[in-house]
C-alpha cells in the first residue's frame, strides 16, 4: 500500500510536485504518465527517500517516507532513472554487496542472487565490470538489484527507456511475470503509451506536478475521441464512397479521411456504438472493404490532450 | 552497524578495483622515502629516531590525503549512484563512517608498507620504539583528520578536481594555524589567549608532539573531535546537497 498526500516539491521558484495525492493498492501494475519534466521522477525519488517533501506526505507500507524511511526502504526495490550502478565493480560483487545491505549472508545470499541473476538473465555477464557491459545489460543489472529482496513494492523509474525492442518486451514481461497473482505494488514511470496498455492495471497522468488522470488503461482510452470510432480501409478511393450517408448515420459525430484517400475513420458520439450500423451501410452501398475495425481508444491521443491542455 | 560494515568492504574494495589504490601507495612510499633521506637529513642527522620520517607527514598528506578523498562522494554524485545508496536501508552514519573508514583504513595500509623505514632505524641505531609507534599512530590520526575534511569537500561538489582544490585549501589553513609566521602575525596585534586558540587548532602543533612520541589523551581528543566534528558536518552537506 503506497499512499501519497498533498505532496508538493519545490525546486527554487520552480513546483516540480504540486499538492499530488493518490493512493496505490497491493496487487495493482501502475503506470505513472506524464511529459518529461511532469515530476514523475520526482515523485518517485520522494517516495524511495532520495529527495525530502516540501509539503504533504507519503507512506509505503505504512511506513511514513520521512520518520520512518529506512523501514520504509526495506519495503521497497527501486530502479532509478537510467540505472545508475558502480561501474567499477563486477555484476556477481555488486548484487552480493546488494544482497548484504538488504540483510542476507552466507548461502541465503547466494540463493539470492543466483535467483535474481536468472530472472533478468545475466549469467553471461556474471564475471564482467559493470562499466563494460551495454545499455541493455545494466538496465537489467538494476532491475536485479531492485528485486533481489523480493521486495513489497518495486518503483521502477523508465525501465525501458533506451533499450532495443527486444530488450523492451523482455523487461515488460519480467514486470508482468513479477507482478502475477501477488499482492505486490509495481510503479513504473514511462512516457511509452503502449507500455502501460501492455503491462498496468491503472495509469495515473500528471503534468506540471499535478494529477489529471487516473483510471483503468480502458478507462482512459474511453475517453479518446477514438474511442468506439470505426476506420473502414478501402481498396477503392475515399472519393468513389458517400461519406455524406456516413455522416447522417445515427450516433455518428464525424469522418476523417486519411492515407492517401484509402482509409476513412468513422468518429462515434460518446457513449454511441457505430460499428454495425457503419457495416451495414457499406455493404448496402458496396463499398470495396479491405479491412473494417473498432478503436478502442488512442492513449497516446488522450495524453497529449490532457497534458498539452487541449480538448481529448 | 551491520551495514557500516558492509559499505566498508564495498568501499575499501573499490580502492583496488582500480589502479588508484597502487599508485596512491607508489607515490606515497617515494615522496615519504625522498622527504625522510634526503630533505629530512636521515643519515647526516646521527640520530635513531624516526623525526624526519614524520617530520613531512603534514605536507606530503596535504596533497596525497585530499586526492584519496575527493572521489569519496563526488564520484557518487557524478555517476548518480548516489540515488541508488541513499535509497537502499542504509543509516547517514553507516554511509559517512563507512565510507571515511575505508579511506581512513587504507592509509592506514599505505603508512603501514614504510615499515623498512623502521627496519632499517632498528639495524642502524637502538631507537625508542615505544616512540616510533606513537608517531605511527600520530600520523594515522592527521591522515584521518585530512580526510575527514575531505569528505566534506567531496560531499558539496560534483566535481573532484573543486574537491580536491577545496580540501587542499582547508587544510592548508588547519596547518597554517601553527606556523611561527602566521603565529607572530597574530601575536603582534590579537590578544595571546587568541593565539594560544589558533595555535591550538593546528595540525602542526599538536602532531609534532605525537610525532615526538608524546602521546597525550588531549591531542588525540583533538584529532577525534576533529574527525567527529567534519564527518557530521559531511552528513549535513549531503543532505542539502544530494540533488543537486
Amino acid at each position: 500500500m503506497i499512499s501519497i498526500n498533498s505532496l508538493t516539491k519545490r525546486f527554487g521558484e520552480h513546483v516540480a510536485v504540486d499538492n499530488l495525492s493518490f493512493d496505490v493498492k497491493p496487487g495493482e501494475v501502475l503506470g505513472f504518465l506524464g511529459p518529461n519534466g511532469a515530476g514523475k521522477s520526482t515523485t518517485m525519488k520522494m517516495l524511495t527517500g532520495f529527495l525530502t517533501p516540501d509539503g504533504g506526505s507519503a507512506s509505503v507500507c505504512g511506513f511514513d517516507v520521512q520518520s520512518q524511511i529506512l523501514q520504509a526502504q526495506q519495503q521497497m526495490g527501486y530502479l532509478p532513472e537510467g540505472a545508475p550502478c558502480y561501474g567499477d565493480m563486477r555484476v556477481k560483487g555488486f548484487l552480493e554487496f546488494i544482497a548484504a545491505i538488504r540483510g542476507f549472508s552466507g548461502a541465503e545470499k547466494h540463493k539470492r542472487v543466483a535467483r535474481a541473476v536468472e530472472q533478468v538473465e545475466l549469467q553471461s555477464v556474471l564475471g564482467q565490470r559493470i562499466e563494460t557491459l551495454s545499455k541493455g545489460f545494466k538496465r537489467r543489472v538494476g532491475l536485479a538489484q531492485a528485486i533481489l529482496h523480493d521486495p513489497q513494492v518495486l518503483i521502477l523509474d523508465e525501465p525501458t527507456d533506451g533499450l532495443d525492442p527486444n530488450q523492451k518486451h523482455h523487461v515488460r514481461h519480467l514486470i508482468q511475470q513479477l507482478a502475477e497473482g501477488s499482492n505486490k505494488i509495481v510503479v513504473i514511470s514511462t512516457h511509452i503509451l503502449e507500455e502501460v496498455s501492455a503491462v498496468c492495471s491503472r495509469a495515473v497522468i500528471i503534468g506540471h506536478g499535478r494529477l489529471l488522470a487516473d483510471g483503468t488503461p480502458e478507462e482512459l482510452e474511453a475517453r479518446s475521441r477514438y474511442h468506439q470510432a470505426v476506420t473502414l480501409t478501402l481498396s477503392q478511393s475515399v472519393d468513389a464512397v458517400d461519406t455524406q450517408a456516413l455522416q447522417q448515420l445515427p450516433g455518428v459525430l464525424a469522418v476523417e479521411s486519411q492515407r492517401d484517400g484509402q482509409q476513412l475513420t468513422v468518429l462515434a458520439k460518446p457513449g454511441e456504438v457505430i460499428f454495425p450500423a457503419v457495416g451495414q451501410l457499406a455493404r448496402e452501398q458496396q463499398w470495396q472493404v479491405a479491412e473494417l475495425s473498432v478503436e478502442r481508444g488512442r492513449l497516446d491521443d488522450v495524453f497529449r490532450g490532457l497534458t498539452s491542455g487541449e480538448a481529448a | 552497524m551491520n551495514n557500516l560494515g558492509v559499505i566498508f568492504k564495498r568501499e575499501l574494495g573499490s580502492y583496488f578495483a582500480t589502479p588508484l589504490a597502487y599508485i596512491f601507495i607508489v607515490i606515497f612510499l617515494v615522496l615519504s622515502a625522498l622527504f625522510t633521506f634526503d630533505l629530512g637529513g636521515f643519515y647526516t642527522a646521527g640520530q635513531a629516531d624516526l623525526n624526519a620520517f614524520f617530520s613531512f607527514h603534514s605536507w606530503l598528506y596535504l596533497f596525497l590525503v585530499p586526492a584519496l578523498a575527493m572521489r569519496l562522494w563526488a564520484e557518487e554524485r557524478k555517476s548518480g549512484t548516489i540515488e541508488l545508496l541513499m535509497t537502499l536501508p542504509v543509516s547517514r552514519v553507516d554511509m559517512v563512517l563507512g565510507k571515511f573508514l575505508a579511506a581512513w583504513v587504507f592509509v592506514g595500509i599505505a603508512l603501514l608498507l614504510t615499515f623498512p623505514i623502521v627496519i632499517t632505524v632498528n639495524y642502524l641505531g637502538n631507537p625508542d620504539n615505544g616512540a616510533i609507534f606513537t608517531g605511527y599512530i600520530g600520523s594515522w590520526l592527521l591522515a584521518g583528520g585530512y580526510l575527514a575534511i575531505g569528505s566534506c569537500m567531496s560531499a558539496a561538489t560534483k566535481n573532484q578536481v573543486i574537491a580536491f582544490i577545496l580540501s587542499v585549501v582547508v587544510c592548508f589553513i588547519f596547518i597554517a594555524a601553527g606556523i611561527p609566521m602566521v603565529l607572530d602575525f597574530f601575536s603582534t596585534w590579537a590578544p595571546q589567549w587568541l593565539v594560544d586558540a589558533i595555535a591550538s587548532f593546528s595540525f602542526q602543533v599538536r602532531f609534532s608532539a605525537l610525532s615526538h612520541g608524546v602521546l597525550e589523551l588531549r591531542d588525540l581528543l583533538y584529532f577525534l573531535s576533529l574527525m567527529a566534528g567534519w564527518l557530521f558536518a559531511t552528513a549535513i552537506v549531503i543532505d542539502l546537497k544530494k540533488a543537486d
